[in-house]
């Protein structure tokens, strides 16, 4: 796979930070395998990648932090000899999972960074009062860092890295530890941190909305390989392979077979269903079909037959009477419908999993509410319906 | 029971200002040093063995806790050997000096403190040390504030050599030899009075060693104990 720099193309200043040729072996085996990997400046990298695909260490590597088995860490265009290491990670600010505070004050902490850059006591006063305001937590300045709860410890290590003013910050999940209310508050005061600073940034997080709310691009790290770099839209919309297509949420994934193509629509056969999707790939193609389930639309048989007038009598009355005749064909702008039956619905916070059979296995995702408008109930029948555009199709081998 | 320390008190006043203060001050002194070279040898290599990683790594650390159990009185022999006039080192004329003992009470102490230094720097959390290096420090930066987090059982190290070596006779007799007013500590000092049959004079300095190893720990527990300042 070749990652375009984008750099490279606007100028031919070399990139921030750049991994060449990487490998992380831990015991024997390779961890880590990384091609390439470019940040640039101002950029907020989102790294992500199911739990254990390498992408902790993969930052760890960028913070010069492992010990590589082979490959090049460069900043700015220059290479980071082991001599340089030390000034390089200067430079950088890290933040862990676990805020990892010294036993000391909140103050003492925050003023670590600058103590070892043997920053004057009066100057690094006056810096860590301003970065302790910025984080909200100003007035904890004295306490003992092991009396504070997670969330304030978590912002307390963001001000730690961030009073730095890092040419690169790098953050490893860095509201693991904080509930969903903290870590929403807190995603908000980062994302305004990051747009006001302009600081480069790496944030590894295996939560996608928080990797395409705060990252300008977005790379999947999956068994320790980078499978695919792009900006957030792309890479959920338009995954390279089957791993990165499971793990950005394509939760419909079909192989089949492209049958015929025409005007930039493929027909694709798969377990007997035609499906189109708008694909440049010719006829012949073996192919993954992969489907979002929030571009899945479900109607319910029922709303079908009134609206075709079929059904004469009320909703309420007893569907089971009189055998229900072959659903009529909605009339819509999505190419593909297929009827099917209900298999299984999970509900998930306001949106409600529906698996459904329509000869081969699709997922819907529709909110709770609409569910309760159609009546929707397992064995109940469906008509699915989902534009050839949502159709992603990932060419597959043979 | 009780009439034995009541008579012991009577006698320790007696005692002082005479061998009891040389003698406590010589037993201060050897353990003191003793400790003190065990800290400079055990601390560094015991930091070096917990933050590597090396083949035999958990082989050397086996063999540093087998150290911790090494019965004194057989590195007082060893020592005793290797001092002895016609030993390989006899030619320093150290055996049955002070130095002899602080050399015999070095190897005592040493395995205690680097045993538990490398378990006290166990303990930390491993990305502690990456966290500290991602904000910049550079290797004794790191080292430092390793040791300061660590710094509750490092100094329970430091009070487990101390205990070992003052608390220690076998290795004391045997390369000190308990000769008055040059080598007599208050451990060997008690040997012998025991030995004369003078329970009370025993227990006279029994009372004041424990009095001098609850002295110097308190300091220590003090130090270990104070909340970190700002």
């Amino acid at each position: 796979m070749t990652l375009l720099d984008p750099n490279k193309a606007s100028g031919g200043t070399p990139p921030l930070v750049e991994v060449r040729d990487l490998v992380v072996v831990r015991g024997a085996r390779p961890v880590l395998t990384i091609d390439h990997l470019a940040i640039a400046d101002r950029e907020t990298l989102a790294l992500v990648g199911p739990n254990g695909a390498g992408k902790s260490t993969l930052l760890l590597a960028v913070a010069s932090l492992v010990p590589l088995a082979r490959g090049r860490l460069s900043f700015r265009g220059s290479t980071v000899e082991p001599r340089d290491e030390l000034a390089y990670r200067r430079r950088i600010g890290l933040v862990l999972p676990d805020p990892l505070l010294l036993n000391t004050s909140v103050f003492a902490n925050v003023a670590a960074g600058l103590r070892f850059r043997g920053v004057s006591s009066s100057e690094a006063e006056g810096r860590v009062t301003e970065w302790l305001g910025r984080l909200g937590v100003e007035h904890l300045r004295r306490r003992p860092a092991r009396e504070i709860s997670s969330g304030e410890a978590q912002r307390v290590s963001l001000a730690r890295a961030l009073i730095l003013e890092p040419d690169l910050l790098l953050l490893d999940e860095p509201f693991a530890s904080v509930d969903a209310a903290t870590r929403s508050k807190l995603l908000d005061d980062l994302e305004q941190l990051l747009r006001e600073t302009h600081v480069a940034c790496v944030i590894v997080t295996h939560d996608l909305d928080e990797a395409v709310r705060l990252g300008d691009r977005m790379a999947v790290v999956v068994a320790g390989r980078l499978r695919q770099r792009d900006v957030p839209e792309r890479v959920l919309s338009a995954p390279l392979d089957e791993d990165v297509a499971t793990f950005v949420g394509a939760e419909t994934r079909l192989p089949g077979r492209v049958v015929s193509a025409h005007e930039g629509v493929a027909l694709v056969d798969v377990g007997g269903c035609q499906i189109e999707a708008v694909s440049a790939l010719g006829p012949g193609r073996a192919v993954l079909c992969c489907l979002r389930p929030e571009d899945v639309t479900l109607w319910s048989g029922n709303a079908l037959r009134l609206l075709a007038g079929e059904a004469s009598r009320p909703l309420s009355g007893s569907p089971g009477t009189s055998a229900p005749g072959p659903l009529p064909r909605v009339v819509s702008s999505a190419r593909n419908q297929l009827p099917g039956s209900v298999s299984r619905i999970v509900a998930q916070g306001s949106l409600v999993r529906v698996s459904v059979h329509c000869g081969v296995p699709l997922v819907a995702s529709i909110t709770r509410a609409s569910a309760e408008d159609m009546g929707l109930a397992a064995g109940g029948s469906v008509i699915v319906t989902f534009k050839a555009s949502a159709v992603h199709l990932i060419p597959l081998a043979g | 029971m009780a009439s034995l320390v009541d008579q012991a008190w009577q006698m320790l006043q007696g005692l002082v200002g005479g061998d009891l203060f040389e003698i406590t001050l010589l037993s201060l002194a050897v353990s003191g040093l003793a400790t003190g070279l065990s800290l400079l040898i055990g601390l560094p290599i015991g930091t070096w063995l917990a933050l590597s990683r090396f083949r035999s790594r958990g082989l050397v650390i086996s063999v540093v806790n087998t150290g911790m159990a090494l019965p004194p009185v057989v590195v007082g022999l060893f020592v005793a050997f290797t001092l002895w006039r016609s030993g390989p080192l006899g030619d320093l004329g150290l055996i049955y000096t002070p130095s002899a003992m602080v050399v015999a009470e070095v190897i005592i102490a040493t395995p205690v403190i680097l045993g538990l230094t490398v378990a006290a720097l166990g303990q930390l959390d491993p990305r502690l040390r990456l966290q500290l290096m991602g904000l910049g420090a550079s290797r004794w930066q790191t080292v430092w504030w390793l040791w300061r987090e660590a710094r509750l059982p490092l100094l329970a190290a430091l009070m487990a050599g101390f205990g070992s070596v003052i608390s220690e006779v076998g290795a004391a007799m045997m390369v000190g030899g308990n000769i008055l007013h040059q080598t007599r500590v208050l451990t060997t000092a008690i040997v012998l009075e025991v030995s004369r049959g003078e329970f009370v004079k025993a227990v006279a300095l029994g009372i004041v060693l424990l009095t001098l190893a609850f002295l110097v720990n308190g300091v220590l527990t003090w130090a270990q104990q104070r909340s970190p300042r700002r």
